[in-house]
């Protein structure tokens, strides 16, 4: 069976296709949601997100040059929406993610456990990664983009997307080790 | 460091998240693949790589899905969007996006087949027209006659296959050209590229411009 192709609707979209672009919602918005959910860590700001950066591919779809994916290029504008949302939120709430970012890891129950398995451990330290650390391994590992199409979506070079996927890592192993999970790297 | 020397070796454990993710192009692949076979430290380290992979799909995916209301909030907003009048460059670019995406590769290499036969011709009559050897009846294109788009300067254009619909929109829009005609037998679009007639110089000059752009594959001057 032959899909429509998201270029295909995009230009449906330009000519006001109501239904093409419910078809481009159903096919992205779950990526779109849980890479800017994985930003904001808000449900609800995460739908607000979501339905603007849709409400702009309607507005621009006669702009959408082609020079990238289609998805690359909702994860670009979902990104500067939700960086746009971070900036808005309250101090008291930034202090408060601040202050779980930089939490005492002592062996509680959840910790010890953990240990136990390493795959639970990677999925906390995770969680725990900067801003701009988790957005760049989201897009690598989760939203499959190339090194060209980060550069894109994060406007960086592409040599400094490389390196910050590098340090990103690196701080994984750190993030593990004080759970008391040594990798031996780096 | 027994195979790979450091330099080269940091090279390749940058490459390693987008190999895990099978986002590299076959150049980088085959480099990592040799660097991953010949150098057992970096094989370990790769596994570490896979396993990150593997949680951090595991973490999103556990992530879960929006509610409906993200989808009312949207189209509720695109309701109180003014209404718009369909672009007349879009929907032609729409057709033919979706003309090209309905085709099978074996339809495609037959066409592709078509339209070197039709390069061929083409540049025969090209050729033919500037030694003044004009044939008895004139030259006109078997789809696009050419008194169509009435007066103006216009041009014969072949885009690459792999030029999607929003692409020609780009190059169309940009260099302010419509489509007045086509497409014929090899895929030729008739053109225009400016509302009167031009001196054949400047015809020439725009045909020279037009062609560096990657979206063309052919394109000649049309009387």
């Amino acid at each position: 069976m032959q899909t429509t192709s998201d270029e295909v609707l995009i230009g449906r979209i330009a000519n006001g296709d109501r239904l093409a672009m419910q078809v481009l919602f159903a096919r992205h918005h779950v990526a779109v949601y849980r890479f800017v959910l994985r930003m904001v860590r808000n449900d609800a700001t995460a739908e607000d997100v979501i339905s603007d950066v849709f409400l702009d591919v309607w507005r621009q779809a006669g702009s959408f040059a082609g020079r990238s994916a289609v998805s690359t290029w909702l994860l670009s504008i979902a990104r500067f929406k939700a960086l746009s949302a971070l900036r808005r939120r309250p101090e008291a709430e930034l202090d408060e993610e601040m202050a779980e970012a930089i939490e005492d890891h002592a062996d509680d129950p959840e910790v010890a456990l953990a240990k136990k398995d390493k795959g639970a451990a990677l999925r906390q330290c995770l969680t725990k990664l900067s801003t701009e650390h988790r957005e760049i391994v989201d897009l690598v590992y989760y939203h499959e983009k190339s090194v060209e199409e980060v550069a894109a979506i994060v406007g960086i070079p592409e040599a400094t997307v490389k390196t910050r996927m590098f340090y990103a890592r690196k701080k994984l192993s750190e993030l593990l080790k004080e759970r008391g999970i040594d990798r031996g790297w780096p | 460091m027994n195979t790979v020397n450091e330099r080269q070796r940091d090279d390749i454990e940058e490459l390693l998240p987008w190999h895990a993710a099978g986002t590299l192009d076959h150049r980088d692949m085959q480099r990592v693949e040799s660097a991953l076979a010949a150098d057992p430290e970096l094989a370990r380290r790769y596994e570490m790589v896979r396993e990150e992979l593997a949680q951090t799909i595991h973490l999103n995916e556990t992530l879960g899905a929006p509610s409906p209301r993200a989808m009312a909030a949207l189209f509720a907003k695109i309701d109180a969007e003014p209404a718009r009048r369909p672009r007349l460059s879009a929907v032609l670019m729409a057709r033919i996006g979706e003309f090209f995406a309905a085709l099978s590769p074996r339809t495609l290499a037959w066409s592709a087949t078509a339209a070197a036969l039709a390069i061929v011709l083409q540049a025969g009559l090209i050729a033919g027209v500037l030694l003044g050897e004009k044939s008895p009846s004139g030259y006109e294109t078997a789809s696009a006659p050419a008194n169509v788009g009435g007066p103006g300067a216009y041009v014969l254009i072949r885009f690459q296959p792999q030029a999607n619909a929003a692409a020609i929109d780009h190059f169309l829009e940009t260099n302010k050209l419509s489509i007045v005609g086509g497409p014929s037998a090899g895929g030729l679009y008739r053109v225009r590229v400016a509302a009167v007639k031009l001196p054949s110089d400047d015809v020439d000059r725009i045909v020279r411009t037009l062609q560096t752009d990657k979206v063309v594959a052919f394109i000649a001057v049309s009387e």
